[in-house]
């Protein structure tokens, strides 16, 4: 005789059974496919704020878009997963970082952000089917017969042109001076820079003048420099970390001219660093002003600042390399498995903008000027000027 | 010139400091502590949070850097160095805690703390200026009260009753066991004493050179280049040591600015050869 309690274990089990059956009968409601999509940069040491800015920009836009249901590329609906690895700034690392991405069947990776990283993975990348994005300037990564690098923000050699230019034109700037920390980035920017000011007319009184990237007190490197008395200072490719230390050292030694870089700054660093020192340092940054960004940054801002505690404003350039990725897949969804449709797709490849308020404005590849082929993100080339915590836009251009 | 000797004096103020730290909790317990320019860091983001975010008076916030890094070296001491120096018989078994410890307190700085350059305003605002000599007003503040916490730690070492204890266990541990000093306590109090001195100076520098989570290792390496050109363990070879550094800088930066980045070259080579000559630095150990 069947008691009371079997009869009730055995509808229970009954039920459990259909669930699972309707589980397994429709999975494709269950959950979105994955699509991964990678990072290989430097998120520790002096230089972690470069890599950090990245992998928390890609991570909060993949949090975004998985949060309001995945992104649809084809047929199917993905959700992003960002698959990380710290490079430490050293290329060994950046060449295991590339092959651990290879492993996991990743076509697509952001970083790394310094030249010899982007040079070392090069070999890696190509033989193993991945598009990456670097930070890095070396015109041999996205020229001929390279063809998988594809650079994620505007070159010193575009934006420091641009910047001498506007300054010569509007603030009367003649005499220049460099200084740049002793790596190959800041070097070859220096080079970069000090070759653009030479073609501009500009009289270049210091171009050899370098420190260590761990200095802490940069009096003594700029007590020679500011009895030069240039009209602009060049920072070339300083680090965010390093820009207040100099900017502070240079006005407190009794320096008036202008101060400028090419590389992305952030507004929290240079005001707690330098103060109103930092009153007109002329620096590049993505579509970072409240006069030209659209309500989507304001929302990521807003999405990144809750989640990680305080935003960073490289993270306006930042942004769009993985943006970029996904938006290259949804108009040619084959792309997914290979990076020949992808590349093929980038000649042609247009949509709208999402983080500028001009409606107009469209993500787009770049480069043909600079490289002879499309491989950078046209990324806004916004020149911003520092004024009490905050940037305000000097001028905005584009590549190309 | 004068310019170039005030940069250089200002550089071996705040060198010194850094440099005797370390070479107090080498000559006590003959640890080379790879971690001393993470402490460094925590000390200036101790006064950071307290001075920069808090807005507590900047010399609570001093005060809070050496109470954390005391209270942090005494731990670490205790349970670490203590622990490794009673159980293993090998040397290199502290220096590769101490590498430990350095890696350890890095990661735990960059969780802490976040990636960003730190900086808080000025303590002093002004510059002195006098013919063709330029000084920060902080600059002069922070370098005269770097000399004051060097002369205060001098004065403690030859004066006090730990500080002699102090200087027996580091001329003699054996010796000054025999004669009734309490080794383990006075070991403890001396790398106490050594982690505050790294607090301190990060928490004043935080003024002037702001802090990062990356600048440990650098900290740490040019602390390790004061106590070689001063000889490891020796107060006065440290001080000297840091002043020698910050003026070959000063000097170098300005003399040979026109080649390129050589002047830290030009300073490794003078050290290599004088190490060569002499291989125990201008004073060697021990101090007494």
């Amino acid at each position: 005789m069947r008691s009371r309690p079997s009869s009730f274990r055995f509808a229970l089990l009954g039920l459990a059974s259909v669930i699972t059956l309707a589980a397994a009968a429709f999975p494709a409601d269950a959950a979105n496919k994955v699509l991964k999509i990678g990072f290989v940069g430097v998120t520790s040491g002096p230089a972690a704020a470069w890599g950090t800015s990245n992998v928390r920009s890609m991570q909060t836009l993949a949090d975004w878009w998985n949060s309001t249901g995945g992104v649809k590329i084809g047929d199917d609906t993905y959700d992003i997963d960002v698959v990380t690895f710290d490079d430490q700034k050293d290329p060994k690392r950046a060449i295991a970082g590339m092959e651990k991405m290879a492993q996991e069947g990743i076509h697509y990776v952001v970083g790394p952000n310094v030249d010899d990283g982007a040079a070392a993975v090069r070999p890696v990348a190509e033989k193993s089917g991945i598009i990456y994005f670097p930070y890095a300037f070396p015109k041999e990564l996205y020229t001929k017969p390279a063809a998988n690098a594809v650079l994620g923000m505007v070159a010193n050699y575009q934006s420091g042109p641009a910047i001498y230019k506007y300054l010569k034109e509007n603030k009367g700037v003649k005499t220049i001076a460099f200084v740049a920390a002793n790596e190959s980035d800041p070097l070859s920017q220096r080079d970069g820079g000090v070759a653009a000011a030479k073609a501009l007319g500009l009289d270049v009184v210091a171009d050899k003048d370098t420190y260590q990237n761990d200095t802490r007190d940069f009096t003594p490197v700029l007590t020679p420099i500011v009895k030069l008395n240039p009209d602009l200072l060049v920072l070339s490719g300083v680090a965010p970390a390093n820009a207040p230390l100099l900017i502070r050292s240079a006005r407190e030694l009794g320096y008036k001219g202008l101060i400028s870089t090419e590389t992305a700054q952030d507004a929290k660093v240079l005001e707690e660093g330098a103060g109103e020192l930092a009153n007109g340092f002329i620096s590049v940054g993505g579509a970072s002003t409240p006069e030209i960004r659209s309500k989507s940054m304001d929302e990521f801002i807003d999405r990144y600042t809750k989640k990680f505690g305080e935003y960073n404003d490289e993270s306006n350039t930042k942004i769009y390399a993985l943006q970029y990725i996904v938006d290259t897949l949804k108009a040619d969804p084959k792309a997914i498995d290979s990076i020949d449709e992808f590349k093929k797709t980038m000649d042609s490849f247009s949509a709208p903008n999402p983080y500028l308020k001009d409606s107009s404005a469209t993500l787009h590849y770049v480069g043909t000027t600079s490289f002879g082929q499309k491989r950078q993100l046209a990324v806004p080339l916004v020149v911003n000027e520092y004024e009490d915590g905050k940037f305000k836009t000097l001028f905005i251009a584009n590549v190309d | 010139m004068e310019q170039v000797i005030a940069n250089g004096l200002y550089l071996g103020a705040q060198y010194a400091l850094i440099a005797l730290g370390l070479t107090l909790i080498f000559a006590l317990m003959n640890v080379l502590n790879f971690a001393h320019g993470q402490m460094y860091v925590l000390g200036g983001f101790v006064t950071y949070e307290v001075y920069g975010l808090l807005h507590w008076p900047f010399v609570v916030a001093l005060v809070a850097s050496a109470l954390t890094l005391a209270v942090l070296g005494a731990l670490i001491e205790r349970f670490l160095f203590r622990t490794v120096i009673k159980r293993s018989e090998r040397e290199e078994s502290t220096m590769l805690l101490a590498a430990g410890v350095a890696y350890f307190l890095d990661a735990a700085i960059l969780l802490l703390f976040g990636e960003k350059q730190r900086g808080v305003h000025k303590i002093l605002n002004g510059v002195f200026i006098w013919d063709n000599l330029i000084l920060p007003w902080d600059r002069i503040l922070v370098a005269g009260l770097a000399i004051l916490f060097i002369v205060a730690f001098i004065l403690m070492m030859q004066f006090t009753k730990p500080g002699r204890a102090m200087r027996a266990l580091a001329q003699d541990r054996v010796a000054a066991q025999l004669m009734g000093v309490p080794v383990a306590f006075y070991g403890l109090i001396g790398f106490a004493l050594g982690a505050m001195l790294a607090g301190l100076v990060g928490g004043l520098l935080v003024t002037i050179t702001g802090v990062n989570s990356g600048i440990g290792g650098p900290i740490s390496i040019k602390a390790f280049m004061m106590v070689m050109i001063g000889g490891a363990g020796v107060v006065g070879g440290a001080i000297a040591g840091g002043f020698i550094l910050g003026m070959l800088e000063s000097v170098g930066l300005t003399v040979l600015h026109a080649y390129g980045d050589i002047t830290y070259l030009a300073i490794f080579v003078a050290l290599m050869i004088f190490l060569a000559i002499r291989p125990n630095g201008l004073m060697g150990k021990p101090w007494g």
